[in-house]
């Protein structure tokens, strides 16, 4: 008995052992996993935040070229076209484009009749959940009406709570038409009794962005004092070439994408810049700085600014002028020498006026093109101050001294913004005086972050709603989700470590004197961070990037085993390559704005021509030969024209252990 | 005693740095005190819950403020990898700690009594801990846990 009752204890105390063993050793697996999910969703927005600032030599190239256009054929057209500038610049009816645009009887999707109706709307959500596109005809007079309607309205909008509505703010949607939907079911669809206010960026990134917008307009025109939308930084004909919703567009419309565009550059310019709820809560896109005038923002013309990529043209000549008077160093630098001096170029306000002495008198183009990017590109953050925001390349980080100053000034209670992605959908900072609402869900990647809206009730109180919204039937584990996530993650992170090559290798080879083809883990971290321009944890992402030697040294050169260009190019030289990789997006976007009539295919001369002025735009020394042996082993079938997309697909990077991707 | 080279030493705090930074949203040199066991996990230890209160207990502030700064964070930690605590659990001895619960030794525990060893014995897991365990390691169709597979299963990934 005795025995039996010791030996039970002793199982007992055994199996407690045991259980505290496996409790520590799941207990250190989760934490594995929320560090890989971290660093992950880190690597993405370094990646995404230094992409926005390389965007600012992109604006360049563009005033470079249409200022200093050799080729006024190809490249002014997007803005000087005559047909189309006729539609933007008068106010065409609907019955024009109803003379002038046919709609075949084989089209079954939407047909839309003005004055809109709840019926369109439905009609409207029940195609685009069967994938189907609504015919060019209607979405140019839903855009005309849109643009008619959006002029009456002033830059601020005010709302109230009155009648014990509540208020639905919904954040970043950026094409993710899934989101929206699921937004709809849950919450309901806008009407007099459930108003809503959009944010901003409804576009870009997600392939929906054409449907959302239409979706938002058309409640919009059917509900003007109950659905609000704010102007984002991507509601921007510039950001859109770049990051998706041109390229869409002209997929989508393949005859009248150009229209449809134009259109929208001014659409987007007329859409509001604020909301105020009232006269407390403050809505707004990016954020503020220490010099936001709300007055100054509501009296001013919103829609002279197209973009905000391109300072205002009395700011270029200004530009100009100056340039010419003083001896000029390059207009732009490669990107490694940028790096290297320690500066980013910053496309606020503060560059012009340093460089203006004081001979010359203030702009008031340059304070309104400084007051609506500030509202449209900053980011809150803990410290106090007003500092320009580095990380993109626009706009600042505020603190929350500024906060209180405006709210103050203002008498406001709260701000909502957007803007940033936030995994759990929100984030609320500066005690609580700030809201960030971002409405994206899996963003970055299957799995990456929940999406948001805000519920506000007449007392002004939030109340916030999550979802996420999921392409698989059975919900990943975490195990999955984050193994997905991380995956996706280096696989960007790869790409970059490829396109940057010669210069992480020349970086290398300062720490290793004498050429072991070794360095100390911390050498190898240091010339990353300083090569790639990105915040990572190096020494966490080395087992995944690096070999390492049995001393515990890094085989730096490594870091490009496995790593290759989908296609080989034989006889290129690697630097070429590189370089291809680098600009690969940049490529994409200058290609489809020469190729006038979508065809894909772009002529020999253009494409030399193109390469030679973006080249020389950035500083790159390349040999004539080279480029000329490149683009003749492009042109498969020998008849003088390329196909781009081809062409750049040869230039992805892929690693040799990445499974086939499944987009 | 070992002496450590300085590089060694300034290796292993930048390597916390990280850690820590990895944690740090607003990037102001703080993390949420409910981190700091993701951080030391991170960093490749395996404190139980009661050697974390042990080593939060040196890294709070006086008042607690609900975070913990990197200034006081630093010392503590560099010290525990220095002293190399909380060593990693070998493969081995966690099939071993499995064995034990497996009174009958066929390869398997049953749903019903892990659930009752993790959560009632040792430091209790939490309902959210359990379900996530279980989410990964049941087999549904027998509802038992195979765990010499688990284990294979969660080391593999671990890579």
């Amino acid at each position: 008995m005795g025995c039996n009752s010791s030996v039970a204890y002793r199982r007992s105390e055994k199996a407690i052992r045991a259980a505290i063993l496996i409790q520590n050793w799941y207990r250190f697996t989760k934490a594995r996993l929320e560090t890989r999910r971290r660093y992950s969703l880190s690597i993405f927005q370094s990646i995404e935040y230094a992409d926005e600032q390389d965007q600012l030599q992109l604006a360049n190239f563009f005033t470079f070229m249409l200022d200093h256009c050799t080729h006024p054929d190809s490249v002014s057209h997007i803005l000087t076209s005559p047909g189309v500038s006729q539609v933007v610049d008068e106010g065409l009816s609907l019955t024009e484009f109803e003379n002038r645009i046919d709609v075949p009887d084989s089209y079954y999707g939407p047909r839309l009749s003005f004055p809109l109706t709840v019926e369109d709307a439905n009609a409207l959500l029940h195609a685009f959940r069967n994938e189907q596109l609504l015919h060019a005809r209607y979405v140019l007079q839903l855009l005309c009406e849109t643009r008619r309607v959006l002029k009456e309205m002033p830059n601020i909008t005010h709302l109230s709570t009155s009648y014990s509505k509540e208020i639905t703010v919904c954040g970043d949607l950026h094409g993710n038409l899934d989101d929206l939907l699921l937004i709809f079911y849950k919450n309901g669809l806008p009407s007099e009794q459930n108003p809503y206010v959009f944010n901003g960026d409804f576009v870009d990134r997600g392939k929906n962005s054409m449907e959302i917008l239409i979706i938002l307009f058309a409640f919009l025109l059917i509900y003007p004092n109950d659905l609000h939308l704010n102007r984002g930084n991507h509601e921007d004909y510039i950001m859109n070439l770049r990051y998706g919703f041109t390229k869409e567009v002209s997929k989508k419309y393949k005859d009248h994408g150009k229209l449809i565009l134009c259109l929208l550059r001014d659409v987007f310019s007329w859409l509001p810049l604020a909301t105020i709820i009232d006269s407390k809560v403050l809505i707004l896109h990016g954020g503020i700085s220490d010099t936001t005038d709300l007055d100054f923002l509501n009296a001013l013309e919103r829609s002279k600014l197209k973009s905000l990529m391109r300072p205002p043209k009395s700011v270029r000549d200004r530009q100009d002028q100056l340039k010419e008077r003083i001896p000029t160093t390059r207009l732009s630098k490669h990107i490694a020498n940028q790096n290297v001096a320690g500066k980013t170029q910053h496309i606020s306000s503060s560059g012009s006026t340093e460089s203006s002495g004081s001979n010359l008198p203030p702009d008031p183009a340059l304070k309104e093109w400084k007051q609506i990017l500030d509202i449209l590109w900053s980011d809150p953050r803990s410290q106090n101050g007003c500092t320009p925001n580095k990380s993109r390349g626009g706009g600042c980080y505020f603190g929350p001294d500024v906060t209180a100053k405006l709210f103050e000034r203002y008498n406001l209670k709260m701000l909502i913004r957007s803007h940033e992605f936030k995994p759990e959908g929100y984030e609320i900072s500066h005690d609580g005086k700030v809201i960030t609402i971002f409405s994206a869900s899996n963003y970055y990647e299957e799995g990456s972050n929940r999406g948001a809206y805000i519920k506000l009730n007449p007392e002004l109180i939030p109340r916030f709603v999550q979802y996420q919204v999921s392409k698989y039937t059975r919900r990943q584990n975490l195990q999955e989700r984050v193994g997905t996530i991380e995956s996706s993650a280096l696989k960007s992170l790869r790409e970059k470590i490829y396109a940057h090559r010669s210069e992480l290798t020349s970086a290398f080879a300062q720490y290793d004197l004498n050429s072991t083809g070794r360095i100390s883990v911390s050498d190898w971290a240091a010339a990353m961070e300083s090569v790639l321009q990105l915040e990572l944890p190096w020494r966490m992402l080395r087992a995944q990037l690096v070999q390492m030697t049995p001393n515990g040294e890094a085989d730096y050169m490594s870091c490009f085993y496995d790593l290759k260009i989908g296609q080989p190019t034989k006889e290129v030289q690697p630097a070429l390559v590189e370089t291809l990789c680098r600009y690969r997006r940049d490529l994409e976007i200058i290609f489809n704005i020469i190729d006038k009539d979508h065809s894909g295919l772009i002529s020999l001369e253009e494409f030399g021509q193109t390469w030679k002025l973006f080249a020389s735009h950035l500083g790159i020394d390349l040999y004539d030969e080279s480029l000329d042996k490149l683009v003749l082993s492009i042109d498969y079938n020998k008849d003088g024209h390329i196909d781009f997309n081809e062409f750049l697909e040869a230039f992805h990077v892929v690693h040799r252990l990445e499974k086939k991707a499944n987009s | 005693m070992f002496l450590f080279a300085d590089g060694a030493v300034a290796e292993i705090e930048k390597k916390i740095i990280e850690a820590f930074e990895v944690f740090d949203h607003e990037c102001n040199k703080t993390v949420d005190v409910r981190e700091i066991g993701s951080i030391v996990r991170s960093l490749g230890c395996f404190p139980t819950e009661a050697e974390l209160h042990e080593l939060l207990a040196k890294v709070e502030e006086e008042e607690p403020t609900g975070y913990i700064n990197l200034e006081k964070f630093l010392p503590v930690m560099t010290k525990v990898l220095l002293d190399r605590s909380y060593q990693p659990i070998p493969e081995d001895v966690l099939l071993h700690a499995f064995e034990a619960l497996d009174e009958n030794k066929c390869g398997y525990i049953t749903k019903e009594e892990l659930v009752k060893y993790l959560t009632e014995e040792g430091e209790p897991f939490t309902q959210e801990e359990m379900e996530d365990m279980l989410s990964t390691a049941l087999d549904p169709e027998t509802n038992t846990v195979r765990y010499r597979d688990y284990i294979s299963m969660m080391i593999v990934d671990e890579t």
